[in-house]
C-alpha cells in the first residue's frame, strides 16, 4: 500500500507569537519549528499500517523554503520512506487553495491508496488543505478521525470520527484522503540509528516545472483568500489591590465591580 | 548499535560545538548529543561573548556570526537603597573596526545555533533532543555513550563531556564528587525588548557599539553576587547572579531578586516601557582553580562548564574559555589518533595546553576571589551601603557649613570602619583580585 502524508512545518505551540512588522504575518525571529502535531498523527498512523500489513512505502511531501526540511528529516527519522520538498519561490504567499493544487500536482505523480493530513495547521488554524485535495483528486475524505482500520482484501477502510456526543463510525473506499484527530495513535521517538540515517537520506526537492504547474498561476498574486491583517490579542491589564480592612475592602470591592467593571 | 565514531561529543554549547568543529575539520567522524531542542535552547549566559577563540575557530566570525553589540563601554555601578555611585569606562579605540575589543553581547539562543551550525558543514553529526544517560565502559576505559533513544548505545575512541555546569557525565566517570553550594551561582535573567533608538539614546550608543554594566551591593540585596545589564541591538539582558550560599541564608529566591533588582531606583529608568520577551535561569560554576576537577581519564575528557572552567572575576569569562577548552581537547585527541592512544596518559596534552594558555592561567589567578568573597560579605553590603552613606552626606545641600558637614563625615566613617581591619581587608582584595 502507498501511503502520503502531507505536513507543515509551524512555530512550536509554546513559541511566543508576534506580528511582522506590516502586520500581515508573523515575525519568524526567534521561533522555533515543529512538524505540526496533527500531521504526527498522520505520520505515525501510516507508519502503523505500513507495519500491520508488512508491506508499503510512506512518503512525507511538504512545500516551503530549505528551512522545511527539518521537519521532513523528523518524520524520516521516525521511519518515513520518503521525504519530497516542493522548494520554489513562486510559491511564497499562495493561499490554501493554490497550496492544495500544488500538493494534488504531486500526490497525482505516483498512485496513493491512503493520504493522511493533520485535521488543521496549529499555525493558522484554516483546516481547509485536506479537503480541498481530497476535492481536487475527486477521492473520498473523512475529516478528524481518531480510530482508523484497513481492510486491505476489500480495499476499504473503517474510520472512526468524535461528534457531538457520539462516535460516528464511517466506512469507505480507498484511495481515500483522512484529516487526523487527537487520539489517534500516540506518535513515536525517533530512534537513534533512525535519526542517523535520516541525516544522510537525501531528500527529493521538486520545484513547480517538475509539478507542470506554471510559477505565474501561484504565489501571493493569485491568491483568493489574503491575510490583511495579524494582531496580537489585547493584553491583559494589571490587577488591583484593594487596601484597608476587611469591611471596608469589601464594600470598595463591590463599589468597584458595579461602578468601574459594571458586573451588576 | 550504530557505527563507530572518532569522537562522541555530549553538548552543543561553545566548547562542545568548538571541539566538534576542529575535530571534523580534520576529519575525524563526530557526532554530537544535545539535549535541548536545538543546541542553545538549554543554554544561558549573562550576555557579553569574548571572542579571541571564536575567530581561530571561525575566522572573520563577524561577518556572519548572530552577535549583537561590540562593547566599548564597561560600567560598574555600586547600589544602596536608595542611591548609586558609578565607575564607567569607555573607549573609541574599541569601536573602530572588527573585531574591536573581542568582546559581543550575544543571545545563546542564536549564538550556539550557529556555531552548532558551523560544525555540522564541517561534517560533524548534530542530533538535538537527544539526552546521554550513561559512558559505556570497556576494560576500565570510556568507549562510548548510551543515550535515551532506542537503540541509542554509541560507541567512539574518545567521548568529550560538554554537557554543563551539571555535567552528569564529570560524576559518573567519578572524575568530579558532588558540589557544595558555595563554588555554584544561580543567575536569572530576562531578555527586555525595547526599540533600537530607545537603547542608543537611553545608553548613549552609536550605531553597533553596546555597554556591559554591572552593579553590586543592594543591586542584589547586599548579596555576594551581582545584577547586569548588557545591551544587545534591540533588547536587554537583565538579570542577577548570586552565590546559592548567599540565596540560601537571604532565603531568596532567584526570581525576586531579579524583581527587586528591576525595580530599583537606577535599574528601572534603564529598562522603562521594555516588554520582557524570555526568562531564563542557570547555574554558573563559580569555584575557582580549586574546583576544577581532574579532567581526563582513558577515553573521556571534561570542557567548559563541565569542567569548571569559569573566571569568576570582573571579567565574569565563560563562554570564551569554553571555546577555548573545546579547541584544545579536539587539538590533543587529533595528536592523539595519529598515536593510536586515547588513554589517560595519551590525553594529557589537553591540560598542558589548558594550563599553558591563558584558560587555567588566568582561572588560577583569581583562584582566591571564591573563598574571599564567601568570607568578605562586608564589601557586597556595609561597604557599599557606608560609601554611598557618606557620599549622600557629602552631596547634600543645607546651611550647615561645609566644615561642620566634614567632620561629621570623618566621625561617622571612624565609628563605622576599624582602620586596620579595613586596611588588612582592602589588601586582601587586592591581593584576591590585582596581584600577580
Amino acid at each position: 500500500m502507498k501511503i502520503a502524508v502531507c505536513i507543515k512545518q509551524v512555530p512550536a505551540s509554546e513559541s511566543k507569537i508576534r506580528p511582522s512588522a506590516d502586520g500581515k504575518g508573523i515575525d519568524p525571529a526567534g521561533l522555533s519549528y515543529v512538524v505540526n502535531p496533527y500531521d504526527e498523527f498522520g505520520v505515525e498512523e501510516a507508519l502503523k499500517i505500513k507495519e500491520q500489513l508488512g508491506e508499503g512505502t510512506v512518503t512525507a511531501i511538504s512545500i516551503g523554503t530549505a528551512k522545511v526540511s527539518e521537519a521532513l528529516r523528523t518524520c524520516l527519522a521516525v521511519g518515513v520512506d520518503q521525504a519530497i520538498h516542493i522548494q520554489d519561490p513562486a510559491t511564497e504567499g499562495s493561499d490554501g487553495l493554490t497550496i492544495a493544487r500544488i500538493l494534488t500536482a504531486a500526490l497525482q505523480k505516483e498512485s496513493y491508496d491512503l493520504i493522511f493530513f493533520g485535521r488543521q495547521a496549529i499555525d493558522d488554524d484554516s483546516g481547509a488543505i485536506g479537503i480541498y485535495v481530497a476535492e481536487f483528486m475527486g477521492l473520498p475524505h473523512v475529516a478528524g478521525i481518531n480510530k482508523l482500520k484497513i481492510l486491505a482484501e476489500d480495499y476499504r477502510a473503517v474510520a472512526n470520527r468524535q461528534i457531538e456526543g457520539a462516535t460516528e463510525v464511517i466506512e469507505t473506499a480507498l484511495p481515500a484522503v483522512f484529516t487526523c484527530q487527537k487520539e489517534l495513535n500516540e506518535p513515536r521517538y525517533a530512534s537513534l540509528p533512525g535519526i542517523m540515517k535520516a541525516k544522510q537520506k537525501p531528500l527529493t526537492v521538486w520545484t513547480l516545472s517538475d509539478l507542470g504547474i506554471a510559477p505565474d498561476t501561484v504565489g501571493s498574486g493569485h491568491a483568493k483568500v489574503t491575510e490583511d491583517q495579524l494582531s496580537s490579542p489585547p493584553t491583559r491589564s494589571a490587577g488591583k489591590i484593594i487596601e484597608g480592612n476587611a469591611s471596608e475592602a469589601v464594600s470598595e470591592l463591590v463599589r468597584l465591580l458595579r461602578e468601574e467593571a459594571k458586573v451588576f | 548499535m550504530s557505527d563507530k565514531f572518532d569522537v562522541i561529543i555530549v553538548g552543543a554549547g561553545p566548547s562542545g560545538s568548538a571541539a566538534a568543529l576542529t575535530l571534523a575539520k580534520a576529519g575525524l567522524s563526530v557526532v554530537v548529543f544535545e539535549r535541548g531542542e536545538y543546541p542553545g535552547a538549554k543554554n544561558m549566559f549573562g550576555g557579553v561573548l569574548y571572542t579571541p577563540i571564536l575567530n581561530r575557530l571561525v575566522p572573520n566570525f563577524w561577518e556572519e556570526a548572530p552577535i549583537e553589540r561590540h562593547i566599548t563601554k564597561r560600567r560598574f555601578g555600586l547600589l544602596s537603597e536608595g542611591s548609586e555611585a558609578a565607575f564607567e569606562y569607555r573607549c573609541e579605540d574599541f569601536n573602530t573596526s572588527p573585531p574591536y575589543n573581542q568582546s559581543f553581547s550575544a543571545l545563546r539562543a542564536q549564538f550556539d545555533p550557529w556555531l552548532a551550525k558551523k560544525a555540522e558543514e564541517a561534517g560533524a553529526m548534530i542530533i538535538p533532543e537527544t539526552v546521554v544517560d550513561d559512558l559505556i565502559w570497556k576494560d576500565g576505559k570510556v568507549c562510548g555513550v548510551k543515550a535515551r533513544r532506542e537503540g541509542g548505545e554509541v560507541e567512539a575512541d574518545v567521548v568529550i563531556a560538554a554537557d554543563g555546569v551539571n555535567s552528569f557525565l564529570a560524576k559518573k566517570s567519578g572524575l568530579r564528587k558532588a558540589f557544595t553550594w558555595n563554588v555554584l551561582a544561580v543567575a536569572a535573567k530576562e531578555v527586555i525588548a525595547l526599540p533600537r533608538e530607545t537603547i542608543e539614546d537611553r545608553f548613549s550608543l552609536e550605531g553597533d557599539e553596546g555597554v556591559a554594566m554591572e552593579f553590586f551591593g543592594d543591586a542584589v540585596a547586599g548579596m555576594v553576587g551581582a545584577g547586569f545589564i548588557y545591551t544587545n541591538k534591540e533588547t536587554l539582558s537583565v538579570g542577577v547572579a548570586c552565590t546559592i550560599n548567599a540565596f540560601i541564608d537571604k532565603k531568596i529566591v532567584p526570581n525576586d531578586l531579579l524583581e527587586r533588582f528591576k525595580a530599583h531606583p537606577s535599574i528601572r529608568r534603564l529598562i522603562r516601557k521594555g516588554e520582557t520577551l524570555e526568562y531564563s535561569g542557570h547555574m554558573i560554576p563559580e569555584g575557582g582553580y580549586n574546583q576544577v576537577p581532574e579532567i581526563i581519564t582513558d577515553g573521556l575528557v571534561l570542557v567548559g562548564d563541565a569542567a569548571h572552567l569559569v573566571n569568576a572575576s570582573f571579567y565574569h569569562e565563560g563562554t570564551n574559555l569554553a571555546m577555548a577548552s573545546g579547541l584544545y581537547a579536539a587539538e590533543t585527541i587529533i595528536e592523539a589518533k595519529e598515536k593510536g592512544d586515547f588513554s589517560q596518559k595519551g590525553l594529557q596534552g589537553y591540560r598542558t595546553k589548558l594550563e599553558e594558555s591563558f584558560v587555567l592561567k588566568d582561572i588560577k589567578k583569581y583562584r582566591l576571589v571564591e573563598s574571599w568573597a564567601n568570607k568578605n560579605p562586608k564589601f557586597f553590603k556595609e561597604y557599599p551601603d557606608l560609601a554611598l552613606d557618606l557620599l549622600k552626606d557629602y552631596f547634600t545641600i543645607s546651611e550647615k557649613p561645609k566644615e561642620t558637614i566634614q567632620k561629621e563625615l570623618t566621625k561617622k566613617f571612624r565609628s563605622k570602619i576599624k582602620l586596620l581591619r579595613t586596611m588588612v581587608e582592602l589588601n586582601q582584595f587586592r591581593k584576591t583580585f590585582f596581584s600577580s
